[in-house]
């Protein structure tokens, strides 16, 4: 009774392949993306900005990069951290050294720098497969937040090795530094976010995707029927790192403001990314949103209800916080091993039939 | 779907929370961390601060007459968390934030400054904030890195009778804005007396130090300075007391100088030195009163078994500046409820002379502070102090003396100046 689908018939193939198939789905989309793009922005304030929705979308960017590579691609990659840590450091490098490049276009660029850092550390990966590269990508990640703190032409020579993001406008309005509203950063987040999620979803149903989940399948199998392996899969670790570059772009420019690599560019990092696509679902665009909300906001949500509502003492709670977000994670992967994605595509069938199965 | 909307309902509902309307209190939060790698440091340093307005509020009823409030947010010396906390408690009406951390510090710098909010980096942070006419929201008295790194090397100038030309100084630091922050003058530094300075960086967290000191045994530093914080100072003092190296000529910074660093390496640690910018031991009156009216009534923050740690202390003595700086602000708008603009004029203007630390309840804890317009670092005075590994306690060696100047303050204005170019502040008018 929940989905109403008498007469939603499709009549042509691309009817009966959108990603939406059903119509009530399509409708709530369409409503949620009007929603935050019309109605968060007014509402939106600082604390909702910095704490919940920036790191929110910057993670869902991550998530939907390597949710590319490791889920769709099927090659393991623990060096998220480091690609972010590229993104960053190219979008401050573009924005200081050329001071009038549209933010927009430094954002799209320390993409692409990434990119092609990505596609040099991908070249293992026609040679080595599994944990194996999954250690190579490791290397990756403890190689770049080296550079990054060795080399001092990346920060600019600055004391300290710190970044920090200057002012920045977008059609007059301050988008990065203190200054910038909130509703700004958010707005410019969400829209490059949306793009790349909608680019992201169409790549993975097109061809390429298929040539990808092919390699991920079974390696030997896609090569007998003509799938390229080096050509997928650095097309995997370009697309994948030009997806985290922007997201370490965002990371730096519009939600830290100031970086250092050691710390903002970890290990943790990268588990972090890898925790929340294996929980949201590997090989899901859904999954890559779900994952990264559950493992952004969760901590915030868990600090707020003890803390700011119970008026426990902190350290009490941020141990819980931990005991909590990790009983959770067991949790959910034990009830659903294929993360929430499959979680929700269960519940949807069920609602589907909902209230008369059979 | 129904119970999805419902939890939906319930987030937005507890997240709304973390911003409630301002009380007619005094608001200070407490940006701490009693969690992770860096918690021994940062559990003493919390209960200091928390327990001296807990003793304001039970003793003199407040500041003025106004109660204090102190809002705890545990950041893990993690500055994405730092960032939440300062979002989720910056619209209670916080008066002054000290994040206790070097990176947090540099994040919310321009974010204190647009939200016109002061704060308080505390022989921490960004030394060129020490200009205010260029840094008009951040403090750092009594003193810097910059002021450390140079009573140091004044220190060991005295113990080499005044030549240290050849001499070999390695510098094992944390791998971070915090840890690079003396690097500049130290190289100055060598420049002026003539030492060859080695560099030895040691990631976050600081467990793994092997090869740093293996370094150091190889090449044999005549003195080795460390710049570290957390579990890092007790591993490096531990690593020292292993390949035997003489520890009267192990100096640390401010922040590698706590009883819980030097504790574990035990009978191995005697004789660590560290600078110090305030008295150690609980040898004040003030601590009378903290038992008393705290301790004894259960009111403390932690245990109560940190009183009188260096790092208690230092907790305690942010407290005082901050509450003595909320008095003077008090006093020069003649309104008791100050907003954290009048807390900003309160922290310029304040002046604590030796006569009213002796009031305080803290005779000759620290050296004089006169903070003005142009500069917000204070005396910039520090001491030697040196651990007794036998009575397990910390002494001060040397009188507070003074940084080199003539190479400070024109490093200062170079790198403050760079800030200001680089973000566009025109200086204030300080005359």
């Amino acid at each position: 009774m929940f989905y109403r689908e008498a007469g939603d018939f499709k009549t042509s193939y691309s009817a009966d392949q959108q990603t939406f198939p059903i119509a009530f789905d399509r409708w709530a989309f369409w409503l949620l993306i009007a929603f935050a793009f019309f109605v968060v922005p007014f509402v939106i304030n600082d604390y909702w900005e910095k704490s919940v929705l920036i790191p929110f979308l910057v993670f869902a960017m991550a998530a939907l990069g390597l949710n590319i590579l490791t889920g769709y691609c099927g090659q393991l990659s623990l060096g998220t951290g480091g690609f972010m840590a590229v993104g960053a450091y190219a979008c401050y490098k573009l924005m200081t050294g050329f001071p009038d490049m549209n933010l927009f276009i430094v954002v799209i660029l320390s993409g692409g720098i990434t990119a092609s850092v990505g596609m040099i550390f991908g070249i293992p990966s026609l040679r080595i497969k599994g944990f194996y590269l999954a250690v190579a990508t490791l290397a990756a990640q403890f190689f770049l937040v080296w550079l990054f703190n060795k080399m001092p032409w990346f920060y600019n020579y600055s004391a300290t090795g710190m970044i920090t993001a200057p002012e920045r406008f977008m059609f007059g309005v301050a988008v990065t530094g203190p200054n910038a509203p909130p509703w700004a950063t958010y707005l410019f987040c969400l829209t490059i976010v949306f793009i790349f999620a909608w680019i992201a979803r169409n790549l993975t149903r097109g061809h390429v995707g298929r040539s990808w989940m092919a390699i991920r399948d079974m390696d030997i199998a896609a090569e007998i029927i003509g799938v390229r392996p080096l050509k997928t899969k650095l097309t995997a670790f370009a697309v994948s790192s030009f997806y985290i570059g922007i997201a370490g772009a965002l990371f730096f420019a519009l939600y830290l403001g100031a970086v250092e690599p050691t710390e903002a560019f970890g290990i943790n990092q990268s588990f972090l990314v890898l925790f929340m696509i294996i929980i949201g679902g590997l090989g899901s665009i859904f999954g890559s949103f779900a994952g990264a909300a559950f493992l952004t906001l969760m901590p915030v949500l868990l600090k707020n209800i003890m803390v700011g509502g119970l008026g426990w003492p902190t350290d009490l709670a941020a141990h819980l916080e931990f005991i909590l977000v990790g009983g959770l994670i067991v949790f959910f992967l034990i009830v659903e091993p294929h993360g929430f994605a499959q979680l929700w595509r269960i519940a949807k069938e069920k609602l589907r039939l909902w209230p008369f199965p059979y | 779907m129904k119970f999805t909307k419902l939890g939906a309902a319930a987030v937005a509902a507890t997240m709304l929370m973390g911003a409630g309307p301002a009380a007619a209190e005094l608001v200070f939060p407490s940006l701490s961390y009693r969690t992770g790698p860096y918690a021994p440091n940062g559990i003493p340093f919390a209960d200091g601060y928390a327990d001296y307005f807990t003793l304001l509020n039970e003793r003199d009823g407040g500041i003025g007459g106004e109660m204090t409030k102190l809002l705890e947010c545990e950041t893990g010396y993690n500055t994405q968390k730092g960032v939440e906390c300062y979002e989720s408690t910056k619209d209670q009406g916080s008066l002054v934030y000290q994040p206790l951390s070097t990176g947090i510090t540099y994040q919310l710098i321009p974010k204190v400054t647009a939200d016109n909010i002061p704060m308080h980096s505390m022989g921490y942070g960004r030394t060129s904030a020490a200009n205010g006419k260029v840094f008009s929201h951040i403090f750092n008295y009594p003193g810097t890195y910059w002021d450390a790194a140079s009573v140091i090397v004044k220190h060991i100038l005295e113990q080499e009778d005044g030549d240290i030309k050849g001499k070999k100084i390695a510098l094992v630091y944390h791998n971070s804005a915090y840890g690079k922050e003396p690097i500049r003058t130290l190289e100055e530094l060598a420049k002026k007396h003539g030492y060859t300075l080695t560099l030895l960086p040691v990631d976050h967290p600081g467990q793994e130090q092997k090869s740093q000191w293996l370094q150091i045994r190889r090449e044999r530093p005549d003195y080795t300075l460390m710049w570290g914080w957390g579990v890092m100072n007790q591993v490096a003092i531990k690593e020292a007391a292993n390949i035997r190296y003489p520890m009267d000529k192990f100096i640390g910074v401010w922040w590698s100088a706590s009883e819980n660093d030097v504790l574990p390496a035990g009978e191995a640690a005697n004789g660590y030195k560290a600078v110090a910018f305030h008295g150690v031991g609980s040898d004040f009156p003030v601590y009378d009163d903290i038992k008393k009216h705290v301790v004894d009534t259960g009111k403390s923050a932690g245990d109560g078994s940190n009183l009188g740690t260096v790092l208690y202390n230092r907790g305690m003595y942010a407290a005082i500046l901050a509450a003595e700086a909320t008095a003077t602000a008090q006093k020069i708008h003649g309104v008791q409820n100050i907003t954290p603009a009048m807390m900003r004029d309160g922290m310029e203007a304040l002046e604590l002379t030796t006569t009213r630390m002796a009031e305080l309840g803290v005779p000759n804890f620290g050296p004089e502070i006169k903070v003005t317009c142009d500069n917000h670092q204070g005396p910039g005075l520090a001491a030697i102090q040196q651990w007794d590994a036998k009575a397990k306690t910390w002494s001060l060696i040397s009188d507070f003396v003074a940084a080199d100047r003539d190479i400070i303050d024109p490093l200062i204005m170079e790198d403050s100046m760079a800030y200001a170019a680089e973000n566009n502040i025109t200086t204030r008018d300080c005359s």
